[in-house]
């Protein structure tokens, strides 16, 4: 295999499994503001206990988000150079800003929200609390914006030629502002609420099967049965945007997520389907002339296909389209699933479904497949361009780094990747396990550290 | 000298790697200390001497990262790719121990704490080492070709210079964290911690010795600009001060202010060494005219003014961060139910 793809299996690889953690770290930072914020209020010690419990599964998905994220930053470096050196006036930037304004922020106010339950009053805690959320969120800003600005660059100009042209900058705010950051921002932060919320709603549902700590996981999943209506109604409206600006900005993107190839015709929105690239034909489950709709307000309106990109400037159609009808199906499986809970909640009756607590506790795995499935087609619909229009993927890569360096890395990154999910998993399965009793029990924790030791 | 925008970014960039090695530098040599520390209770009070703020630490290495790729991104893609499977080797030792910090106490079987606390110091280690051998290779310079690519291979980054400047940054380190050791503890593992004292000042004053012989000998570039403006010397005499404080601080039972010293003595060494390299940022050896330097490496005057600007605003913020953290958690460890 060349250094390329090596270098892209690579990039998506450490990205995606790096994704698993800063999403459900900014959803979990939102649900632990309304339950200490709840307890500051009503003084009700069940929200203490649910949000000591939930602290400790941030600082496990915060510890884990930091150390995979530290490998993201060095890659662009390490793989990307000569993308690196393109974007480096503008993509640092935002790199960088990410730094100062959000992991500071974060990393500093998350040692008082773990180890200062008893040297801070209850007030700075919270302020804490709501400080590491918001450091969660920016950081998701900041990142969102940096990788905007590769789909829709805006704000700079090209200075040099051939080996040395690079981008610079122009205009910082247009930059900021370019056309697909605030679709594209609203819509990972709806992702990344759904994460938490579906964590926390999965936890409980397991609970309340099991009869375990059963005040406790009614409450926490009061909460984030809310959060989950109100984040996947969010993604409805987030997700229609995000598409309404791919089809202006990226319209191969778009082609490519309804594998749309004639630009003659009005789109079909498929439900699902199968491209078969070399005959550029989609089969497939769908609504003729319902993409049109959607994009133009107009059933019958032509829509760009991919017919007028060259082969060499179209993404990988099938992989986009699988990923993008993926997400979309999740995601309004979502929608059904915080609906129908809240009804039976609402009703009296959830506690005693056991089908639907158990379909409740497979929901965590819901918004993180659509949550990976959505980047997918984001970052393989902007392919083969990895600046969209400016910078071809295959001219970004590392000039002194070769296949058998790339190798050697995917080798190691796989084998320890593989460890920390494994921990990953051990480690919150423990934690489940001893449930929220354990953790605001002093007494009984110095006991059985004497016993141990 | 000049301070233009490009100087003035060599002295943050600067001041934040600094920032990163005093701060991260105490976590990484209590790391390498650490499994002198026999018992499983004196090993958790070391690990929670660190808890709250190991990670804040490491921020400042992502941040300084960060200012580099936007400040000097020809320096950042040079380095990066040009170093890369150290720093693929550092990748995986960041992890390992942010993951051994992490897991270790979260099970109560010897065998897995003892695996982890192996992890953590081993991982401590191989960090500062390989930070060691890059400011090594820096300091040295490496081979560059004319479009600023790095044009050696592995092993041209493993010589003799930078691996004793590898091994000068573990006695640092340890020098440093065994300071901040014994001001977090007390009774029998703070008696301890004194000893370490001893051993590692010693040990990091034979490494100091032996690597300034060298660099003077072997690196007249990096004595050039204190023969022309002698008044520099002041800087290398103020860190000798400051190493030579430490054991008089700590003679004294002081030893927040032994620590003080301590983290004056390696923004000391890292503004000899940013005298000696300036202008440059990478120099190349040989082929001097190939080198990256704060020019022909930077990003445009517009994005190191919006930088600074953003800098500007968010470093007082850092500083409050900072500070009120090591506040909060200020005093002797005890342990407790969050502790780790």
């Amino acid at each position: 295999m060349d250094v390329e793809i090596l270098a892209r299996i690579q990039f998506a690889f450490t990205i995606a499994f790096h994704y698993i953690f800063p999403p459900l770290s900014i959803g979990l930072g939102v649900i632990l503001v309304i339950m200490e914020g709840l307890y500051l209020r009503t003084k009700n010690k069940l929200y203490e206990r649910t949000t000591k419990f939930w602290i400790k599964i941030f600082g496990l998905t915060f510890s884990l988000g930091v150390a995979t994220g530290i490998v993201m930053e060095f890659e662009f470096g390490t793989n990307w150079a000569t993308y690196s050196r393109y974007v480096g006036d503008i993509f640092g930037s935002a790199l960088a800003a990410e730094g100062i304004f959000a992991f500071f922020l974060e990393s500093g106010f998350l040692a008082i929200l773990v180890f200062g339950w008893n040297k801070v009053s209850p007030k700075v805690h919270f302020f804490s609390t709501i400080m590491v959320a918001l450091g969660a969120t920016f950081s998701a800003i900041w990142i969102v914006v940096a990788n905007s600005w590769m789909q829709t660059p805006a704000g700079y100009h090209i200075v040099g030629d051939g080996l040395n042209a690079r981008a610079e900058i122009t205009s910082f705010w247009e930059m900021v502002f370019n056309p697909s950051s605030l679709e594209r921002l609203a819509h990972v932060l709806g992702g990344a609420w759904l994460a938490g919320a579906f964590l926390v709603i999965s936890v409980s549902a397991y609970y309340i099967l099991k009869k375990q700590h059963v005040d406790f996981a009614q409450a926490s999943l009061r909460i984030a049965l809310i959060v989950a209506l109100l984040a996947s109604l969010f993604q409805l409206f987030t997700g229609h945007f995000s598409a309404d600006g791919v089809a202006e900005n990226q319209p191969a993107k778009l082609a490519a997520m309804e594998g749309h190839f004639d630009s003659a015709k009005p789109g079909t929105l498929y439900i699902m389907g199968w491209v078969d690239e070399k005959n550029e034909k989609t089969y497939g489950i769908g609504i003729p002339g319902f993409l049109s709709l959607l994009v133009h307000g107009d059933i019958s309106q032509p829509l760009i296909g991919l017919d007028v990109f060259k082969p060499e400037d179209r993404p990988n159609i099938n992989w986009v389209f699988q990923t993008y009808h993926i997400m979309v199906a999740i995601g309004i499986l979502l929608i059904a699933i915080s609906i129908l809970s809240i009804f039976l909640h609402w009703r009296g009756n959830l506690s005693n479904n056991k089908i639907m607590l158990t379909v409740l506790i497979f929901s965590v795995l819901g918004p993180q497949i659509s949550n990976q499935t959505g980047w997918f087609t984001a970052e393989m619909g902007r392919q083969p361009w990895i600046v969209y229009g400016l910078l071809r993927t295959s001219e970004a890569l590392s000039k002194t780094v070769s296949a058998e360096h790339v190798l050697f890395s995917i080798i190691l990154f796989t084998l320890i990747y593989g460890l920390l999910f494994v921990l990953f998993i051990f480690l919150l399965d423990r934690k489940i396990k001893q449930g929220p009793e354990q953790v605001d029990d002093m007494a009984s924790e110095h006991a059985k550290q004497k016993q141990l030791f | 000298m000049e301070f233009d925008l490009n100087t003035i970014w060599f002295l943050l960039l600067g001041g934040l790697l600094s920032g990163y090695a005093i701060l991260d530098g105490f976590d990484l040599g209590l790391g390498a200390l650490y499994l002198l520390a026999k018992e499983d209770r004196d090993r958790r009070i070391l690990m929670n001497a660190i808890g709250p703020v190991w990670d804040g630490n490491e921020v400042w290495l992502v941040t300084g990262g960060g200012a580099m790729f936007a400040a000097f991104p020809n320096v950042y893609a040079t380095v990066f790719s040009g170093f890369y499977i150290p720093i693929i080797l550092l990748l995986v030792g960041l992890i390992f121990r942010a993951v051994a910090i992490e897991f270790r106490s979260k099970h109560p079987a010897r065998w897995w704490r003892n695996s982890w606390d192996i992890a953590f110091s081993l991982a401590s280690i191989f960090i500062a080492f390989i930070m060691g051998v890059a400011l090594g290779n820096i300091i040295q310079g490496i081979p560059l070709d004319q479009y600023g690519e790095y044009a050696g291979s592995f092993f041209t980054l493993i010589n003799p210079y930078a691996v004793l400047v590898g091994i000068s940054t573990i006695s640092l380190f340890m020098m440093h964290g065994a300071i901040y050791a014994a001001m977090k503890t007390e009774g029998s593992i703070q008696e301890k911690t004194r000893g370490w004292i001893n051993n590692t000042i010693i040990f990091f004053v034979i490494c100091f010795i032996t690597l300034t012989m060298v660099t003077l000998i072997y690196l007249p570039h990096m004595a050039l600009p204190f023969r022309e403006n002698p008044y520099l010397f002041a800087l290398a005499l103020l860190n000798m001060l400051a190493i030579a404080n430490i054991p008089r601080e700590i003679h004294h039972g002081r030893e927040f202010f032994a620590f003080l010293s301590s983290a004056f003595g390696i923004a000391a060494l890292l503004g000899l060494v940013a005298i000696g390299i300036f202008p440059n940022l990478v120099i190349s050896n040989p082929n001097p005219e190939y080198s990256l330097n704060i020019y022909n490496a930077a990003s445009s005057q517009q994005t190191l003014t919006n930088m600074l600007i953003i800098a500007l605003i968010g470093l007082p913020f850092v500083a409050a961060y900072t500070i009120s953290i090591y506040w909060i958690f200020r005093g002797k460890v005890k342990l407790d139910a969050s502790s780790y």
